[in-house]
C-alpha cells in the first residue's frame, strides 16, 4: 500500500491566525482561552472561550459574505496548507484530489442570527445567504472552489469526531489509490448565543479554566477555528519534491453503541486498537497520545481506563497531554487542531502539554505532560477524538525521517 | 429612489456606483442569481415592500428594476 505523506499544514485558532504562531503557543504551553468576545456573555454562566482574535476576513479575500465564520476559517486554514505543502492543483491534478472536511454544526452563527430575525424580531424574512453559508459542508465546497479541486467533496459531521473521521477518510483514500492529494481536516465556529446557551444547559462547560486530567477540573472551554492538512502519496510528494512534515500510518473507529453523551472506555479502546491495527504498530511503540482530554470529570477518567484497555503496560509509559488546554474544543474541528498539534510534536520533537493543570487525579493516573511541553523524539503519536453519540474515531501519525 | 437602488447593486457587486447606470444592463453588470437574491433582500428591507418570485424573474436591467420597485411603493400608499 503507498504511504500516506502530510506535506502541508495550516491552522487558525485561539492560538494564532497561523501554524507558525499556534505552534509557538503550544510549545509554551500558553493557553489562548479568555472572556467571551463575541458577544455579551453577562447572561451565561460561564464566562471564557477559546476565540479566534483580530480575524478580519476581508484580509484573505474571501467570498465573505457568503460564508459562515466556520466556512472562511476552513478557506483560510485551507490556504495556508496548501501554500506550505508547494503544491500546484493542474486541472489534470484537480480531478484526482480531494477535500474532506468535518464540523459538527456548520453555520450555527447565520442560522442564530436568522432565529434572532425571525423569532426575536418577528420579521418575516432572513438573509438570502443563510442556506448557503448554514451549510455544513459550505468549508468544504469554499475550499473546492478556491482550488479548482473537482474529486470527493464532502464532509463529515459527528460531532466531536468529525474532523478525525474526515481525515481517516481522506488517508484511506490516498492510501488506496482513488486520489492523489487530499485537502482534509476541519473547521467550527460555536460562538453565537443560541448553541451557547445549548452548551451551559449540557453543564459540561467550565465557569473558570479547562484543566484536562487535574484533579480540580471543572469542565470543557469552547474553542473555534481549524486545522487542515494536504496528504498525499509519498510517491507523488517526493516526485515534485516536497519537504515530508510526517506520515498518517493508521485509522480505526468506532461506535459505543450505549448512551447518547456518556463515554465507554470500551468502545474508545476499540477505535484505538483499530487504528493501531489499521497502521500495523504494538502499543509498545506509540509514544504520545494527544488526548479527546475534553477536561470534563466523565470524559478524562473514561478516556484513562480506554488507554489502559488499548495500550496495556505501555499505558504507564505513553506521554499523555490534551491542547483542547490551550486551544479549547473546537468541535467538530478539535481532532483537526490537534492532528497540527501532533505533527508539529512529532517533527519538533517536542510534546506539547497540558496547560492549567494543578493536582494529579488518581482516576487519570497516566504520564500527563503537566503545563510545559517536553522534549522527546517519539515515532508514533496517537491522536483521540470521542463524540457525543459515542462515535470514536482514532489517527496515528508518524515522524517523517 | 434610482440612484438608492444603483447604490444598492453596486455594494453588492463591489463595484464603484458610477459603474451602474440606468441603462445597465444585468448581464453587463455580471449579476448571477445569487447577487440578484441579495439585492432583493436589501431592496425589500430598504422600502419595506415585497417582491414576488415572479415579479423578480421578469427583470432584467436597472430600468424595469427601479420601475418595479415604484409599482410597489405605489401599491402601498392608498390611492
Amino acid at each position: 500500500m503507498p504511504r500516506v505523506v502530510i506535506t502541508g499544514l495550516g491552522m487558525i485558532s485561539a492560538l494564532g491566525r497561523n501554524v507558525p504562531e499556534s505552534w509557538a503557543s503550544l510549545a509554551e504551553g500558553r493557553p489562548g482561552i479568555g472572556p467571551i468576545e463575541a458577544l455579551d456573555a453577562s447572561n451565561l454562566k460561564f464566562k471564557n472561550g477559546a476565540e479566534v482574535r483580530d480575524f478580519n476576513p476581508e484580509e484573505y479575500s474571501l467570498k465573505a459574505d457568503y460564508l459562515d465564520r466556520f466556512a472562511q476559517f476552513a478557506a483560510v486554514a485551507a490556504r495556508e496548507a496548501v501554500k506550505s505543502s508547494g503544491v500546484t492543483f493542474t486541472p489534470e491534478l484537480g480531478v484526482r484530489s480531494a477535500v474532506i472536511t468535518g464540523s459538527c454544526v456548520g453555520g450555527q452563527n447565520t442560522q442564530d442570527t436568522g432565529f434572532v430575525e425571525l423569532y426575536g424580531k418577528k420579521n418575516p424574512r432572513v438573509n438570502p445567504m443563510t442556506i448557503p453559508r448554514t451549510m455544513a459542508n459550505a468549508g468544504a465546497s469554499a475550499i473546492s472552489t478556491d482550488f479548482g479541486i473537482r474529486g470527493p467533496v464532502y464532509t463529515i459531521s459527528t460531532a466531536c469526531s468529525s474532523s478525525n473521521h474526515a481525515m481517516g477518510q481522506a488517508f484511506w483514500l490516498v492510501r488506496s489509490g482513488a486520489i492523489e492529494v487530499a485537502i482534509t481536516g476541519g473547521s467550527e465556529a460555536p460562538f453565537s448565543y443560541g448553541s451557547l446557551k445549548a452548551w451551559e444547559a449540557m453543564r459540561v462547560v467550565s465557569p473558570e479554566m479547562c484543566r484536562p486530567f487535574s484533579r480540580d477540573r471543572k469542565g470543557l472551554i469552547l474553542g473555534e477555528g481549524a486545522g487542515m492538512l494536504v496528504l498525499e502519496s509519498m510517491e507523488h510528494a517526493q516526485a515534485r519534491g516536497a519537504e515530508i512534515l510526517g506520515e498518517i500510518v493508521g485509522f480505526g473507529m468506532s461506535s459505543d453503541a450505549g448512551h447518547i453523551t456518556k463515554p465507554s472506555a470500551e468502545g474508545a479502546a476499540m477505535a484505538m486498537e483499530a487504528a493501531m491495527r489499521d497502521a500495523q504498530v504494538s502499543p509498545m511503540e506509540i509514544g504520545y497520545i494527544n488526548a479527546h482530554g475534553t477536561g470534563t470529570a466523565l470524559n478524562d477518567a473514561t478516556e484513562t481506563q480506554a488507554i489502559k484497555l488499548a495500550l496495556g503496560p505501555q499505558a504507564k509509559n505513553v506521554a499523555v497531554s490534551s491542547t483542547k488546554s490551550m486551544h479549547g474544543h473546537a468541535l467538530g474541528g478539535a481532532g483537526a487542531l490537534e492532528a497540527v498539534a501532533t505533527v508539529m510534536a512529532l517533527k519538533n520533537g517536542v510534546l506539547p502539554p497540558t496547560a492549567n493543570f494543578n493536582e494529579p487525579d488518581p482516576e487519570c493516573d497516566l504520564d500527563v505532560i503537566a503545563n510545559c511541553a517536553r522534549q522527546q523524539q517519539v515515532e508514533y503519536a496517537m491522536s483521540n477524538s470521542f463524540a457525543f453519540g459515542g462515535l470514536n474515531a482514532v489517527v496515528v501519525f508518524r515522524a517523517f525521517r | 429612489m434610482a440612484s438608492k437602488v444603483i447604490e444598492i447593486i453596486a455594494k453588492q457587486k463591489r463595484i464603484p456606483s458610477d459603474q451602474v447606470t440606468i441603462d445597465s444592463t444585468f448581464q453587463e453588470l455580471g449579476l448571477d442569481s445569487l447577487d440578484a437574491v441579495n439585492i432583493l433582500f436589501e431592496l425589500e428591507g430598504e422600502f419595506n415592500i415585497s417582491i414576488s418570485d415572479e415579479e423578480a424573474r421578469k427583470i432584467k436591467d436597472v430600468r424595469q428594476m427601479v420601475q418595479g420597485v415604484n409599482a410597489l411603493i405605489a401599491e402601498k400608499k392608498p390611492a
